[in-house]
């Protein structure tokens, strides 16, 4: 583990990565959506079924975020591992945003099928606390004039999400089924054949290796941006050789 | 033991010398209670189905008030440093500043929930599942807090984020204090969803302690 | 081909999911690699200014 803690051999390793990476995650990008594409229109929801390809993947990687950053949080308070920080804070945007594309598109497919733009289903509504619980992070990450201690008290709250997420869900959960109204309002229940599945676990893959290419490219930047950040304060610290510090002489 | 007592008298000298700590939780409560028969109209039905619901959550924002003051004042004049310092572990001293948090806004909520609840037309046979929740809830809602305040400690616009830092984590809270007082309307259960709050609680005990330490460690470096 | 466009009638829904998508995960790797650029720039420009410095 502490072999890759070194900044400059992650840079190295990550550069070399990199492309293929990306290779990869844009291939797979191309065989989801082509797949989706070709996939027959679903007999209950017709042709909405294609917006499930973006949105219970981007569903998954939000809580796929999520737990990348309390285990990068995890690292960063009890191992001190230099780069864990990094990481933490570069992946909680991208999480947002998978969670925003879930919700969205959540409401996108909820309005054609149930005639309603926003419906408390347990799936929705825990995605939305989760959204609050990303939020809340990145806000605390930048409140403090001093980014250590907003690092450091971001992984806490990180921690403290994460040991309360399957809480929040479990809530929901039997809050849901406590008001629900008829059993067709479930996401869930809905069946998916495998012209719908295999689309869904390809684009999965796909924003799987979406999301780390583009945490890498973020870490790549930000580890760049420190070591400019220390450059600088060298550069401010470092005094001209011809500045005397000698007082200046008293007039007689 | 006796420092741990100690915190606990001071907080609660300070919030009743002060006067306006002691009383404001409890009278925003009642006032942020009251202002939803004139939002949502004074029909009897329709408050009484909903009076559960405002109750927990107007209580869920008063205890937000008093938050941000939980450690600032002490950080401020240094007092926080010498609670460090002492003997007692700071898992100890932040439960004795939760249990004063509690004493000062959830303990008074309690107390004035029936009179709201009179007011809000909510069935009398759901009052003692609902004063049940609350008093095991608000010590949940003050541990959550405790953890918040100290994650903000020194943070621009505190008082704010800490509500946005709470609130989702006082969701499950809501949920099963509000359904215990439903529960009783219809079955006269609502024991099980009690029985989730105490674990919620006894799940909160360890856990927001242990976190509110670690983040008043690091404010105090 | 209009058909493929026309999603069966809910164009108005499948098409905007697929946008924000493109907009979102696009916007994100537009930055990315822009803000990686624009580092990579300065971190140049800052280590010619300072002769004999290490990488």
């Amino acid at each position: 583990m502490h072999r890759f803690a070194n900044p400059a051999r992650f840079m190295r390793v990550s550069g070399v990565v990199l492309p293929w990476l990306a290779g990869a995650t844009i291939v797979l990008l191309a065989i989801g959506l082509f797949l989706g594409f070709r996939a027959p229109a679903d007999y209950q929801q017709g042709e909405t079924v294609k917006i499930m390809f973006i949105h219970v993947p981007s569903a998954m990687m939000a809580m796929f975020g999520y737990s990348s950053l309390a285990l990068a949080s995890a690292m960063a308070l009890i191992w001190r591992h230099p780069l864990a920080e990094i990481a933490a804070q570069q992946t909680a945007p991208l999480g947002a945003g998978f969670t925003a594309i879930c919700l969205v598109t959540g409401s996108l497919w909820g309005e054609p099928m149930w005639g309603t733009w926003w419906v408390w289903d347990a799936r929705l509504t825990s995605v939305l606390v989760l959204f609050f619980l990303y939020l809340g992070y990145i806000a605390l990450v930048h409140a403090f004039d001093d980014p250590t201690r907003g690092s450091r008290a971001s992984s806490v709250l990180a921690l403290v999400g994460a040991v309360n997420v399957p809480i929040i869900h479990w809530s929901v959960v039997w809050w849901n089924s406590l008001h629900q109204g008829s059993s067709v309002l479930s996401m869930d229940g809905l069946k998916m054949g495998w012209s719908i599945r295999i689309p869904v676990l390809v684009m999965a893959l796909a924003f799987t290796l979406l999301f780390t290419l583009l945490l890498v490219i973020r870490m790549r930047a930000a580890l760049l941006e420190r070591k400019i950040r220390a450059l600088r304060v060298l550069e401010a610290e470092a005094v001209p050789s011809d500045y005397s510090f000698a007082a200046p002489e008293a007039s007689a | 033991m006796s420092s741990f007592t100690a915190i606990v008298r001071r907080d609660l000298r300070l919030a009743f010398r002060q006067g306006g700590d002691g009383a404001m939780a409890v009278m925003f409560f009642v006032l942020a209670a009251l202002l939803f028969p004139f939002g949502i109209g004074p029909e009897p039905e329709l408050l009484a189905r909903v009076a559960a619901g405002v109750i927990w959550v107007t209580a869920l924002l008063a205890a937000l008030l008093a938050l941000d003051r939980m450690f600032m004042t002490d950080w401020d004049d240094g007092t926080l440093e010498l609670i460090r310092l002492s003997p007692l572990p700071l898992e100890l001293a932040v439960l004795a500043k939760c249990l004063s948090h509690w004493l000062v806004t959830g303990l008074p909520v309690l107390a004035a929930t029936p009179l709201v609840a009179l007011m809000l037309r909510l069935d009398p046979s759901s009052l003692p599942m609902l004063m049940a929740g609350l008093a095991i809830g608000t010590p949940v809602l003050s541990l959550f807090g405790s953890a918040g305040a100290a994650l903000t400690l020194g943070a621009r616009r505190g008082g704010v984020l800490v509500s946005l830092l709470v609130l989702p984590l006082e969701i499950p809270v809501l949920i099963f204090g509000v359904g215990a007082a439903d529960a009783a309307l219809s079955a006269g259960a609502g024991a099980a969803q009690l029985a989730i709050l105490g674990a919620l609680f006894a799940f909160a005990l360890p856990l927001c302690p242990l976190a509110a330490a670690a983040a008043l460690r690091q404010a105090l470096e | 081909m209009t058909e493929f466009f026309a999603m069966g009638g809910y164009a108005a829904y499948v098409w905007p999911a697929y946008a924000l998508a493109v907009f979102i995960l696009g916007g994100f790797a537009i930055n990315a690699v822009t803000r990686y650029r624009a580092a990579a720039r300065e971190l140049d420009l800052l280590q010619a200014r300072r002769p004999g410095a290490s990488r």
